[in-house]
């Protein structure tokens, strides 16, 4: 097989991941109000790729790579990748946000696969910041990934972690961040133009920067193989509420379920993008 | 303290390669200036910026190593709280946060220096744990139990330099969560803590002086609070004295609640920084004074 045949093949199997994995969080919608799914349907392919085509995860928790979602809300696409892989049950996805489960809306420190509690933005890449210090002081060779919203870029705590990352040149670390351009509110580039250019103040804070389609998986498994001596930041651009056509870029989806009907429109999409 | 802080976390560090310390700009010399020579990886200056400084510690935590964030009180709990709250406290991480300055010991920099509330504020969240020291010698025996323990986030508040020895007579030994008797008395009682022990111990030698015979027992751990050791306390004595520098919604109000709880007949006197910030310039004396916490008028109150 030729490299780009290979590419597409690899291309193609994410496609049908990504697709069941928001079809399996579309179900779950049906038994809760709320769940965030835009913001997961957005970072769909990112933690696919990461998970699925980069992280080096053996038999050894200690030396295995790292996965941090520091955009917590994002976390029901976490948690329908770790059930596939067997370290969630199925029993844990159908507990969601029950008393008697163990999930909730924001990731749990101490839930296995899980590397913090987020949920509060602004929080993940500092502690991600400290894990992968720790693991060159140890002198590791896992990587980490943190997967951060654009929105927590507006946190200042972030940007302390961004000029920590670069002062101390974490070339073990790689943030994503899933630029949908959307906080709950509003459209980022309408509301808060400053706010970009991204790629420039990357770079100003010392990290190896780069922008993809957040939702080619060829792009972003490309991107977050590459290493580099600095920290690693990956813009990638996406759609929030992708997958699904009336959820795309519509700011009520940050949060609600959809209704039973919105379901069934929701899947048809998802299937027909599919053939 | 800030001294001896030093000396024993030099020592410690020298010992066991997980123990790091995270500073923000902030840093006592001496010793701690000798570790980051020759420990120079295992000493980050995270600069200006208290919440990475907090962030980091935790995600060092997590990857099995010991960090200790160490800067002024006010500056390493209030400016990156809700990371003490959500990294540290609610991920229940073994990590030292080491408050230098706590109470009003900034005494000429203003309010923005002083830690009035710290503790009432820290011993709300929960997991945490609250140490804050009377003496080189607590501080040196907190920082070793710091350094080891698997319990989870500690606020070590400490004073600056330059504090008396109140415990070389001890009748207890130091121990974590356990209140501690420094001076023996048989009529009253004074709980305190902290760099204000001092006072306390000169306040317990006058009233000694006018024939009413006063122990004092520090409470080195505020959180978890020694409940036995407190009950203890006011069923042995008929006169309880609490003396805190703190706003009352730390040790004062969890010692009367107490005493409420378990039928305490004792009398209860408590002497704390008042609900008011401080606009005055002077000593650390001269702004106890200012709130009631001076040994002379907390000796007129408590010799009537």
């Amino acid at each position: 097989m030729t490299n780009s045949a290979k590419g597409e093949s690899s291309r193609g199997n994410a496609k049908i991941r990504c697709r069941n994995y928001r079809r399996k969080i579309l179900d779950i919608s049906q038994k809760v109000s709320a769940l965030h799914i835009a913001p997961a349907f957005s970072c769909t392919e990112i933690v696919d790729a990461i998970y699925n085509e980069v992280m080096r995860i053996g038999s050894q928790p200690e030396t295995d790579d790292i996965f941090l979602m520091s955009k917590g809300h994002g976390c029901m696409i976490q948690y329908v990748i770790l059930e596939e892989r067997g370290v969630l049950s199925s029993q844990d996805l159908e507990l969601y946000c029950k008393p008697a489960g163990r999930l909730g809306a924001h990731p749990d420190y101490g839930i296995p696969g899980i590397a913090a509690s987020t949920g509060s933005l602004g929080h993940g890449l500092g502690i991600a910041v400290g894990q992968a210090y720790a693991e060159y002081l140890k002198g590791t060779s896992l990587r980490l990934f943190c997967v951060l919203s654009d929105g927590e870029l507006q946190e200042g705590s972030t940007w302390e972690a961004m000029l920590m990352a670069g002062n101390l040149k974490l070339n073990n670390l790689v943030a994503v961040v899933d630029n949908n351009d959307f906080t709950g509110l509003e459209r980022m580039s309408t509301g808060h133009p400053a706010f970009y250019p991204l790629i420039e103040k990357g770079q100003a804070f010392g990290w190896d920067v780069e922008e993809v389609n957040g939702h080619d998986s060829l792009e972003l498994v490309t991107a977050l193989k590459k290493l580099s001596d600095k920290p690693r930041l990956i813009i990638a651009r996406t759609v929030k509420g992708k997958g699904v056509g009336f959820m795309e870029s519509e700011p009520i989806w940050h949060y609600r379920s959809p209704s039973g009907t919105e379901y069934e429109q929701a899947i048809r999409e998802l299937e027909s993008d599919l053939s | 303290m800030r001294n001896r802080f030093a000396e024993v976390f030099y020592e410690l560090g020298s010992q066991d390669s997980r123990i790091c310390l995270i500073v923000a700009d902030i840093s006592p010399a001496g010793s701690i200036a000798k570790f980051r020579s020759e420990y120079p990886e295992r000493f980050i200056n995270t600069g200006v910026s208290e919440q990475i400084m907090i962030g980091m510690a935790a995600g060092m935590a997590q990857r099995g190593l010991r960090p200790f964030a160490y800067t002024i009180a006010t500056f390493a709990l209030y400016r990156p709280f809700e990371m003490v709250r959500d990294d540290l406290c609610y991920q229940n991480l073994p990590v030292t946060i080491v408050g230098i300055g706590g109470g009003v010991s900034y005494s000429t920099l203003g309010a923005t220096h002083h830690a009035q509330e710290d503790v009432a504020i820290a011993m709300s969240i929960p997991n945490m744990n609250i140490i804050a020291p009377c003496d080189p010698s607590e501080t040196a025996e907190a920082t070793k139990w710091c350094a080891t323990q698997n319990v989870g986030p500690v606020y070590l508040r400490l004073g600056k330099a330059g504090e008396p020895d109140l415990t070389s007579q001890a009748i207890d030994p130091w121990q974590f969560g356990k209140v501690r008797r420094i001076k023996r008395g048989t009529d009253v009682c004074i709980l305190t803590y902290g760099v204000i022990t001092k006072s306390a111990v000169e306040l317990s030698n006058r009233l000694d002086a006018i024939g009413r015979s006063c122990c004092v027992t520090t409470v080195p751990t505020l959180k978890p609070l020694d409940r036995e050791g407190i009950a203890s306390v006011l069923s042995s004595f008929s006169d309880v004295v609490i003396i805190e520098e703190c706003v009352s919604r730390a040790l004062t109000m969890e010692v009367k609640a107490l005493a409420f709880d378990c039928g305490s007949r004792c009398a209860i006197k408590s002497f704390s920084l008042k609900d008011e910030f401080i606009h005055i310039y002077g000593t650390h004396d001269d702004l106890l004074s200012a709130h009631g916490l001076s040994v002379e008028t907390m000796f007129n109150v408590l010799k009537s």
